[in-house]
């Protein structure tokens, strides 16, 4: 219980002190706070995989007056990620922003603003109250905005109001839903909303949540403001926005469809979602080919992973219950996101190490990496085989998963769907693969040391061990899974 | 105990390879040591395996992964064979690779991914499910690619984007075979044959030829060979064991695991899809050493050989009488000792003489003579002269045609005999029969170069003379199809 | 008509004139006034839906006051943004490429 509330107040007071504090003493501060972040999310995993869900009513209210804060096993593995991609993050922005000549502005604003954004992730994954999970992502909106512009130049500043515009209004759509679902239901806790009897608004009111969250997530068509938000903000804060920020939404998304109103799932609509996660995976793919500057092919490449992960509304419960891969495509989706998370961190970590050193992300700047700084450049290509979903990654049991239950459930163009998905990616990732391992000497640069190169390895290698470590994640994920998630939609 | 050994043997090359990762360049002696550590311990437990196999022990041992993915590693006579094969060809190669490299730079990255290949090639062998082979397959594919290019020039990375462009498109279909396969069937193990009667004939015909797409694009079958000879810009220690060995072998064993362990004989012939891949295998038997023929270097030469002596054993396993399975068996085998043999001659004339075409043979011969000697028995074995292992495939595979009511298999073993000729024997005549050119610096005073190719040599020609014995390749070859597939 | 209806149907006006801004207007500025015009307008519609048992319900009243407060701060950094976008670009609308460049 007590790393319930840790993983929530902890972060919250650190973006206080880290601001409040004057100096050193406020980067000490910041540093207590994602320490004691990092050891309370990994307590809270314990807890829960030993004792079972904590569930913490705030004040002692019981809902329908009061909010719930309980902690499943999605809402723990997301956790854990977001605590391992944070702290990797704040390693390298450590080295990377000290002595940034871009002026103590971002040396000073990253950190309450990092501690703000995983605030605001820790309380989406374990909010049960649709209204704070509006406070949650609006939150968690402002501090990524903020994340984004932070260096201030004009190009950041115009990528950071897209993103706001688009942040906004999804937003906007998302408090419509929730005040449709109160008008028709007199609550807004999702333990109580699960037995509610279906009412006639209860369609467009999650058609106008899911609307927004997608807009949230960047799904296609709602992808615009991605690509420059993520391709401009400095390398650890990229690697938060794309590993971290969508997931959130996402995890929304499926609390939504899978708990609370699954009722509400047509044929029709199930298609759309996943027509549209198609259309995102094809296009955000071949975008990413056509990139001259690696942080926009990394950035990019989230697009289209992110269109994988609706692939799951219409292909949960293809496996019959009784055959080995039960829930397979629920599953699939959720250890694609963790992996994509962990994954998508190292790209962009490693890309920043890159960029530091040779003051540019242009891909023909890239050449002789590979030779100068091996860690990096062996980091980046284990997440791409993650993104891939080549085997021994979590990136390819999730598309196993999601592929069999499409196959089981007889709509194999969304498995074409992943396996055309694939080629391309190893097609727009080979690029600045084979580029950093072109021969040139880069001698007289300075190179970051060999502890810094090892930061995204170790993400990186936390998405392989993933895959290959696979069961147990796997049965921390049927803690609290909803029943819907096998059976289907 | 007996559980651990799988595992124990992967060991013993993913240990080498995750520590020679972070050696520094300067620490051949250290990097040295692991790995021919690593290979000797390998050949060693093989050993003691060999006889506990043959007296009819099997070793398991599962590693749980997510539900449906069922990570099996088993050895089995047939896992052995192969097995035995790629590590006794690794620790030749590894001594053959230490002298080759001397002091040339990236070593620590090279030895690490050498030894990545033989732990993925040593999985493939050992994976007792279909998906724990695709997980090692795969494992090849990426960790072969930074040995292509090794060089990083202009040329490597060239040819190591051709065979990616084969490779993981084939992998996809691979993958989708697999994920169609097993969404009906459940999880498919090698020891316990899938039931494929809820699958429809015509989906399993198209199941089929995806897994061939598959798994035939590493055994090079045509049209999806172009990246073998384009690998050729490889270090030579890299070309001998890979493409002569572990990467193009691993395909054929996938295709041998497809047929006999996820389809069957019986379901193969049911389904009529045992005779095209048969006329597939031969279509690439002739076609190679067509291609072979007009060839100028001596490396791609060698490539376009392998792509049509990989056939054999493809075609052993399509036609599935008895004699062919067993020639084709031990086609797996003998390809492999004749085939390093003559890659290992390729860079020692390449790296002593400064020769890469064929021209430049000329004459060779008597300044390097153990060289010219083990080539000369590498080439006449592949021409299939006996006593060299090379005559006991085909005879085996011409019986076996017979057998099975396909007398053109005759016709195409003949023609491929007189092309095999027919672009070897110009080569010796070349190396015994014509003047060197003066200039010409040539010596072979590298024991470490020479040791391994004349081991390989008189391996291919032990092979041959000792066939009818219980512990050549042959010999093992039948114990296998007696024991597993022709009940 | 009953005072709910009305506040919901004032609340549903709000919305609509919001989003019309939204979408017509290009000074970012009064992009910024839209979404606060949209948030009112749900705010009020929440209130409205409050009032559907006839006793005054208190959860909406909270869930509005804690949505000002998120809307005041989401206004407060989005002024922010655009005061320092205008000030670096010497514009106050957006550069019209479509964010694919």
């Amino acid at each position: 219980m007590s790393a319930l509330v840790a993983v929530l107040v902890a972060p919250l007071i650190g973006a206080l002190s880290a601001v409040a504090l004057p100096g050193r003493s406020g980067r000490i501060a910041a540093w207590v706070a994602i320490v004691t972040t990092l050891a309370a999310a990994v307590a809270l995993a314990a807890s829960v995989i030993s004792q079972g869900m904590p569930r913490l009513a705030v004040g002692s209210w019981e809902p329908p007056v009061g909010i719930v804060l309980e902690a499943d096993g999605l809402s723990i593995a997301m956790i854990v990620m977001t605590a391992l991609v944070m702290t990797a993050a704040a390693l390298t922005a450590r080295h990377m922003l000290a002595g940034d000549t871009k002026g103590p502005r971002i040396a000073f604003g990253f950190w309450p603003l990092m501690l703000l954004l995983w605030a605001a992730l820790n309380a989406v994954f374990l909010s049960r109250d649709l209204f704070n999970l509006y406070v949650g992502i609006e939150l968690l909106s402002l501090a990524a905005i903020g994340l984004v512009a932070i260096e201030g130049k004009p190009e950041a500043l115009a990528a950071a109001i897209r993103y706001m515009i688009f942040a906004l209004a999804g937003s906007l759509l998302y408090l419509a839903g929730v005040v449709l679902v109160y008008g028709a239901h007199g609550a807004l806790d999702i333990g109580v909303l699960v037995g509610r009897e279906p009412a006639e608004t209860d369609g467009l009111a999650l058609a106008l949540m899911t609307v927004g969250l997608m807009s949230k997530t960047a799904l296609f068509p709602f992808h615009v403001w991605l690509p420059p938000a993520h391709g401009g903000a400095p390398a650890p804060a990229s690697a938060m926005l794309s590993a971290l920020v969508p997931k959130a939404s996402y995890v929304i998304l499926l609390r939504l469809w899978f708990d609370v109103m699954p009722d509400q799932a047509t044929d029709a609509a199930l298609t759309l979602v996943a027509t549209f996660g198609a259309a995102a995976v094809l296009w955000g793919s071949l975008a990413a080919l056509v990139q001259s500057r690696v942080k926009l092919i990394v950035a990019y490449s989230t697009v289209a992973q992110i269109g994988y992960l609706f692939l799951v509304f219409p292909l949960a419960g293809g496996g019959s219950e009784d055959q080995p891969w039960a829930a397979g495509a629920w599953n699939g989706a959720v250890f694609l996101a963790l992996s994509h998370g962990l994954a998508k961190a190292a790209m962009f970590l490693a890309v920043g190490q890159w960029m530091k050193v040779r003051g540019s992300d242009c891909l023909d700047e890239m050449e002789g990496l590979a030779t100068a700084m091996p860690m990096t450049a062996f980091a980046f290509a284990l997440s791409s085989i993650t993104i891939v979903g080549l085997p021994p990654s979590g990136g390819f049991t999730a598309k196993y998963l999601v592929m069999t239950s499409a196959f089981a459930a007889g709509q194999w163009v969304w498995a074409l769907v992943m396996a055309c998905g694939g080629l391309l990616a190893a097609a727009y990732l080979y690029r600045p693969m084979a580029m950093v391992f072109r021969r040139a000497d880069l001698s007289a640069f300075r190179l970051p040391s060999r502890a810094q190169q090892a930061v995204p390895l170790a993400l990186a290698g936390a998405a392989i061990i993933l895959g290959i470590a696979s069961s147990g994640p796997f049965e921390t994920l049927a803690i609290g899974r909803p029943q819907t998630a096998e059976a289907g939609l | 105990m007996t559980g651990l050994l799988p595992i124990l043997i992967l060991l013993t090359s993913l240990v080498p390879a995750a520590i020679t990762f972070f050696l520094a360049q300067e620490s051949y002696r250290l990097r040295n040591a692991l790995n021919l550590g690593g290979a000797l311990m390998k050949v060693g437990l093989i050993v003691v395996m060999l006889f506990a196999v043959a007296g009819g022990a099997s070793y398991e041992t599962d590693i749980a992964l997510a539900p449906g993915l069922v990570l099996l590693l088993r050895i089995d006579a047939l896992a052995l064979l192969f097995v035995s094969l790629s590590a006794s060809l690794w620790l030749l190669t590894t001594i053959y690779a230490i002298a080759y490299f001397g002091k040339k730079a990236e070593q620590s990255r090279f030895f690490g991914f050498f030894s990545l290949c033989v732990f993925a090639t040593t999985g493939i062998a050992l994976s007792g499910s279909l998906i724990s082979f695709f997980m090692f397959f795969e494992l090849l594919t990426l960790s072969t690619w930074p040995l292509v290019a090794h060089k990083q020039n202009a040329a490597s990375l060239k040819a190591a984007r051709s065979y990616l462009s084969y490779a993981l498109p084939c992998s996809t279909v691979l993958l989708v075979a697999i994920v169609w396969l097993e969404s009906s069937t459940g999880p498919i193990l090698f020891t316990d044959p899938p039931d494929l009667s809820g699958v429809d004939p015509v989906s399993l015909r198209v199941i089929f030829a995806l897994f061939i797409i598959g798994v035939g694009m590493k055994a090079a079958i045509v049209p999806l060979h172009g990246w073998l000879p384009a690998a050729m810009v490889a270090p030579a220690p890299v070309s001998a064991l890979l493409h002569a060995v572990a990467v193009v072998k691993a395909g054929a064993f996938g295709v041998i695991r497809v047929v006999y362990d996820v389809f069957g004989v019986d379901r193969v012939e049911e389904l009529g899809v045992g005779v095209p891949l048969a006329a597939l295998a031969s279509v690439t038997i002739i076609w190679g050493s067509l291609r072979a023929l007009q060839q100028t270097e001596i490396k791609k030469r060698l490539a376009y050989s392998t792509i049509s002596q990989v056939s054999y054993i493809l075609l052993g396993a399509a036609l599935a009488s008895p004699f062919a399975v067993v020639g084709g068996l031990a086609h797996l085998v003998h390809q492999g000792l004749m085939k390093i043999t003559l890659f290992f001659c390729a860079g020692i004339y390449d790296e002593r003489a400064g020769v890469r075409s064929i021209e430049g043979l000329n004459g060779l011969g008597w300044r390097m003579p153990w060289t010219s000697t083990c080539f000369s028995l590498g080439a006449l074995g592949m021409i299939g002269l006996p006593p060299i292992a090379g005559f006991v495939s085909k005879i085996y595979l011409g019986i076996g045609g017979l057998q099975a009511d396909a007398a053109w298999v005759l016709w195409v073993l003949g023609a491929s005999t007189l092309l095999n000729a027919a672009y070897f024997l110009p080569l010796l005549y070349r190396l015994w029969y014509c003047e060197a050119a003066p200039d010409v610096e040539a010596d072979e005073t590298a024991p470490a170069l020479v040791a391994p190719t004349v081991a390989a040599a008189l391996a291919a020609l032990l092979a041959g003379l000792l066939a009818a014995s219980e512990i050549s390749p042959l010999g093992w070859a039948t114990l296998i199809a007696e024991r597993d597939y022709l009940q | 008509m009953t005072g709910p209806t009305l506040y919901a149907l004032t609340g549903a006006a709000l919305v609509g004139i919001g989003f019309f801004g939204l979408i017509s207007a290009q000074h970012l500025l009064r992009r910024v006034v839209a979404f606060n015009l949209i948030g009112s307008g749900l705010f009020v519609f929440l209130g409205a839906a409050g009032a559907r048992s006839g006793a005054s319900d208190p959860i909406p009243q909270a869930l509005i006051i804690t949505g000002i407060v998120v809307a005041l701060s989401a206004s407060a950094l989005a002024i922010g943004l655009v005061v320092a976008h205008a000030r670096a670009s010497g514009r106050p609308t957006l550069p019209e490429e479509d964010g694919e460049a």
